[in-house]
């Protein structure tokens, strides 16, 4: 095992970003603080234990860093989110947007669990280590974010989607 | 039939149930409309949440993601580390003819020198690993000529992987070493002390970014070091110390 193998999780950390902050900017800085992060703290790395749940770990903790500090711009996009239209026909492309910008309805913290069980294929207790909270907290903020969306996607996509303030 | 748990129906949706409890879902699931039709909305998500960022694993990556290495402080930091324990080294090698004015390192700060040189150890963080542990506290004990133990930290997280002896001021060290489950390491250092044999209180030293709660008792010194906060290293320290003095 060596320091080479971070490498190839780039790929999954850059979905996982991407998914979590939306912009493709931000995200891919997101990723840069956190690969720093992990060179520098290696060592702490288990061997034989997952690299790839202990760079969610490391991510998580940057992101919530970098939420704390820019707190207020992501609280703004969210309140600044555009009225999801009310359309008859719809592309698959467009009906996914709706789903990237319902997905920005989330609290972050619902967010991140949501994205790494479902995307990331994480089981619940390793979401739990990652976000270091207990498997109840996990469940719980599993079943609201899925509520949410939703609701916010009207129950299903198939129908226009409606605005939830 | 007992109840279904919300959890399960999640379970169900994320296909981590086993075959049975899927079965039992399904079941459930046939006379539970409403909630059938809000699992299907569920697993929808999931797919739709795929759809949309799976498409980012085929990216070509910036180079600056693949650029990313080690910061400089870091390497530097590791070097000081290595730098001061060579120092250490130094003044054993001097032996007797060790000038006045030349004291000994402090022990936090062999201590947190010989956590700073071993704790990123990935392969070898230590000479002996945890499932000897009879054979490493035996064989450490007989070197520092006392009977020593190896804290149990478990209840705090903390798992015994083994442990070296290495070479300070005062002679021989045993070192142990602690990981949680996040990889965090903790080292205790025991050394004995010069002189009369005497007692103190615990006593706090942060060295760079190592945090060690040290303390004298009769003719050794203990030191418990790690990259934690003051707060949580002390619980652990309080710990190691009930469980020395019984």
């Amino acid at each position: 095992m060596d320091r080479r193998s971070i490498i190839e999780h780039i790929p999954r950390l850059r979905r996982y970003a991407r998914a979590l902050v939306g912009d493709r900017y931000i995200a891919d800085d997101l990723v840069q603080d956190t690969l720093e992060r992990a060179w520098n703290k290696f060592y702490l790395w288990r061997p034989g234990s997952d690299l790839r749940a202990w760079l969610f770990t490391i991510m998580h903790n940057v992101f919530v860093n970098q939420a704390r500090r820019r707190g207020y711009e992501i609280e703004q996009t969210v309140e600044e989110m555009p009225a999801v239209a009310v359309r008859g026909t719809q592309t698959l492309q467009l009906e996914l947007q709706d789903v990237d910008r319902a997905l920005r309805v989330l609290p972050a913290e619902q967010r991140e669990v949501v994205l790494l069980v479902a995307v990331e294929e994480l089981s619940y207790k390793e979401v739990s280590r990652a976000l270091d909270v207990p498997i109840g907290t996990v469940m719980s903020r599993l079943s609201r974010a899925r509520e949410r969306m939703r609701h916010v996607l009207g129950g299903q996509t198939a129908v226009s989607l409606k605005v939830v303030k | 039939m007992k109840p279904v748990l919300e959890s399960d129906l999640h379970a169900y949706v994320d296909g981590v149930l086993s075959e049975s409890a899927r079965a039992e879902i399904e079941a459930w699931l046939s006379t539970h409309p409403e909630d059938a039709e809000r699992l299907r909305a569920y697993s929808e998500q999931n797919a739709m949440f795929r759809s949309l960022y799976n498409p980012v694993l085929d990216e070509l990556v910036p180079a600056a993601l693949l650029a990313v290495r080690p910061n400089r402080w870091f390497r530097h930091a590791m070097a000081a580390a290595i730098f001061a324990l060579g120092i250490g080294l130094g003044w054993v090698m001097r032996g007797p003819s060790i000038t006045p004015q030349m004291v000994p390192l402090p022990l936090a700060r062999q201590a947190a020198t010989a956590h700073a040189v071993y704790s990123p150890e990935v392969r070898h963080p230590v000479e002996v690993t945890a499932d000897q542990e009879d054979h490493l506290v035996k064989w450490l004990s007989k070197r520092l000529g006392t009977t020593l133990k190896a804290p149990k930290l478990l209840p705090l997280g903390f798992d015994l992987i083994g442990g070296r002896l290495l070479s300070g001021p005062q002679g021989p060290v045993a070192h142990f070493m602690y990981q949680d489950a996040r990889g965090q390491r903790l080292t205790l250092y025991v050394t004995r002390q010069r002189g009369e044999p005497r007692d103190t209180a615990f006593r706090f030293s942060q060295e760079d970014r190592v945090a060690v709660f040290y303390w004298v008792d009769g003719n050794f010194g203990y030191a418990l070091s790690g990259e934690i906060s003051k707060d949580n290293l002390l619980q652990v320290a309080d710990v190691v110390y009930k469980q020395l003095n019984p």
